[in-house]
């Protein structure tokens, strides 16, 4: 186990660094130069070209850049190349706010998917299960934006109960509509997933035997079928928690959050491209999604035995 | 115990034994007798055929894709206006544009402005005075663009890089992997940025993002599908026959994995649609005077507390088609792998 532990991290290290690599190429092979040409003239540009090192080779550049991340800690020389706002003030705050708003998100759409997949499973062919369908269908189909929109105009501007936008202030009350229209997609593919799985275990011969054992009610649910069920859950789960924590770009544009999805979208459709923050951004981007997965891959290792005989053979 | 052996001993002695006689029987009109019939044998895709009839949902789905499909072909033909077009009206002299009207037929209701009594407006008309009904159209060719872009890329990208690389195994399959494994951890946000710099935003944009990320669901589903086929006898005993790589990968296995692919291409339809209209709607994809269900969303929604009917037509589209193509997904999953009990 721990031979497959350390050859994962090696490779999502790797992998990350890698990314950033590539990142670094795309962005400074670029066409034309990043800064406003409006308001600079060529010999101002070829200046902080220089200061910048920017006329260095693109693999000294590289080095420069993986220095200046690892001794200084800052991204390139950390300021927007537009308005020279500072990352290492702007990007934490973003950073919470996206974190917060997908943390309860996440926590609520994994609740309430699991209790109503659950359920259903528990009453197939019921009402509560074709209920479960028809919000799982509703919640694919459905662009959770739409939702949004819909959210925001019956319950902030038609009934004035819930507040337009997202503020940090008071973070509870205005991250309520937020989170709730975040975990619709949530709860739609966990409700279903989990019902599948459910139904699946619950016909399986093992389950047979634990009830001509004589077991029933809460321990076979609980102990017998849930714990089985709830194994494959994980896998679907983690991508969604990297997408609502790093893409809930359009909660953000909707509730006027400034997150991370709300600056790497000014990045990009502002003026020009603002590379600073665009690399700054790839690269937590990227780093949270690998290691994300590589958290599951490893919890998924200690969860099934079969996968960590599988991967010792492998490798 | 014992009353119970007595009475039987007791009815055993008065009853005399009951010879049947031929009354008693008689030959039923409508036998209910179980002959064996013979089916002709049906081909494959016959069955998948009625299966994916059979089933309410997916013929649900079929029809609502094929509207959609029939609505973006003919609605900008028939439409008396230009997708880009800005419409302007003459009223006592002066020159109006069709700003902000709300849905409203010719000679039909009340009359919002003068100027505009004559013309048809199926939809309404936007802030600056386009006609919706035309570009809610165009904004649903878009979306379909897309849908038969992803098919393709899934089609030739995603099948072949995964049979590819299931078939050779080894380094080649290790290689291939971690390329998939680097390019599937870059977020899309990130390649549609990166390629910004690159190319001017617009539709391409879109279009080269998803062709860059969209086949790795598909090489993935390829690919599992090739590492369970490739050690079957079938396999072996065409390679004993001097089948080369290509004639196993192409004519062997391909064939026969075409059910998954098949259902995973439908499922990643309604995610390509929804990523460009995502896309658009956050203001990196299509850009105006063009439209797509993205950006009509977003101008629906920037306008929705003063004119909440223009969001409503391209949210349909979408939904809808979201909703048909996860239903002809869903059925044609259960149509080309039948368990025991659609049987």
């Amino acid at each position: 186990m721990g031979k497959y532990i350390l050859k994962r991290v090696v490779l999502a290290v790797v992998t990350i660094f890698i990314i950033t690599l590539l990142l670094f190429i795309f962005v400074r092979i670029m066409p034309g130069n990043p800064f406003p040409s409006e308001r600079m003239n060529a010999a101002q540009i070829a200046a902080k070209r220089a200061e910048m090192g920017l006329d260095d080779p693109m693999f000294v550049q590289f080095f420069n850049y993986l220095k200046n991340l690892f001794v200084n800690r800052s991204f390139g020389n950390g300021t927007s190349l537009y308005n020279g706002a500072p990352i290492s003030t702007v990007l934490p705050t973003c950073i919470m706010n996206s974190f917060r708003i997908g943390g309860i998100a996440i926590l609520f759409g994994t609740a309430i998917g699991m209790l109503l997949g659950i359920c259903a499973a528990l009453n197939k062919g019921k009402f509560l299960d074709v209920f479960c369908t028809v919000v799982s269908i509703i919640g694919v189909c459905v662009p959770s934006y739409v939702f949004m929109i819909y959210l925001q105009y019956f319950f902030s501007y038609r009934v004035s109960i819930f507040p337009f936008y997202f503020d940090p202030s008071k973070f509870l009350w205005s991250s309520i509509m937020p989170s709730l229209s975040l975990s619709l997609f949530t709860i739609a593919t966990i409700s279903r997933f989990t019902r599948n799985e459910m139904v699946e275990v619950m016909d399986s011969d093992y389950i047979l035997l634990a009830e001509a054992k004589g077991l029933y009610g809460r321990a076979l649910i609980l102990k017998h079928i849930l714990r089985n069920a709830l194994i494959p859950v994980v896998t679907v789960l983690a991508p969604l928690v990297v997408d609502l924590l790093t893409g809930a770009l359009v909660v953000e544009k909707i509730y006027g959050i400034n997150g991370i999805g709300k600056l790497m979208v000014d990045a990009i459709a502002g003026e020009g491209i603002d590379y600073n923050y665009v690399l700054a951004l790839g690269i937590i981007y990227s780093a949270l999604y690998v290691g994300v997965m590589l958290i599951v891959d490893i919890v998924y290792g200690f969860l099934d035995p079969r996968i960590r005989v599988a991967s010792s053979k492998e490798g | 115990m014992s009353k119970i052996a007595n009475e039987t001993a007791v009815s055993a002695e008065n009853t005399a034994v009951y010879v049947p006689t031929d009354e008693d029987f008689e030959f039923l009109e409508n036998r209910d007798i179980a002959i064996d019939r013979n089916f002709a044998a049906q081909g494959y895709w016959k069955g998948v055929f009625t299966r994916f009839f059979r089933k309410k949902r997916s013929v649900i789905g079929l029809v609502i894709v094929l509207i959609i499909i029939a609505f973006a072909v003919v609605a900008p033909i028939a439409s008396p206006y230009e997708n880009t077009q800005i419409i302007k009206g003459e009223y006592e002299g002066k020159r109006k544009v069709a700003k902000s009207l709300p849905p409203r037929i010719a000679g039909v209701g009340e009359v919002h402005d003068d100027a505009f009594e004559e013309y048809t407006f199926l939809f309404g008309t936007d802030s600056v005075g386009r006609d919706l009904f035309t570009r809610t159209a165009h904004g649903a060719r878009v979306s379909l663009l897309i849908a038969l872009i992803t098919i393709i890329i899934d089609m030739i990208i995603g099948m072949s890089y995964g049979l590819i690389s299931g078939y050779f195994g080894g380094i080649t399959d290790a290689t291939m992997q971690r390329i998939v494994e680097i390019v599937y951890s870059i977020p899309r946000l990130v390649i549609v940025s990166v390629l910004a710099v690159f190319m001017p935003k617009g539709i391409w944009l879109v279009i080269v993002a998803l062709l860059l990320t969209e086949w790795i669901g598909m090489s993935k589903i390829a690919r599992a599908e090739m590492l369970q086929m490739k050690d079957q006898e079938s396999i072996l005993a065409s390679r004993t026959l001097g089948a080369g790589s290509r004639w196993i990968i192409f004519k062997d296995v391909l064939p026969n994995t075409i059910g998954p692919i098949i259902t995973q291409i439908m499922f990643s339809v309604p995610t390509a649609i929804f990523t460009e209209a995502f896309l658009s709607f956050v203001g990196v994809g299509i850009i105006v005077p063009q439209c797509s269900v993205g950006s009509l969303i977003e101008d629906g929604f920037n306008n929705i507390t003063t004119l909440p009917y223009q969001i409503i037509p391209p949210i349909l589209i979408l939904a809808l088609l979201m909703l048909g193509f996860n239903f002809i997904g869903d059925g044609l999953r259960e149509a080309l792998s039948p368990s025991i009990e659609d049987m």
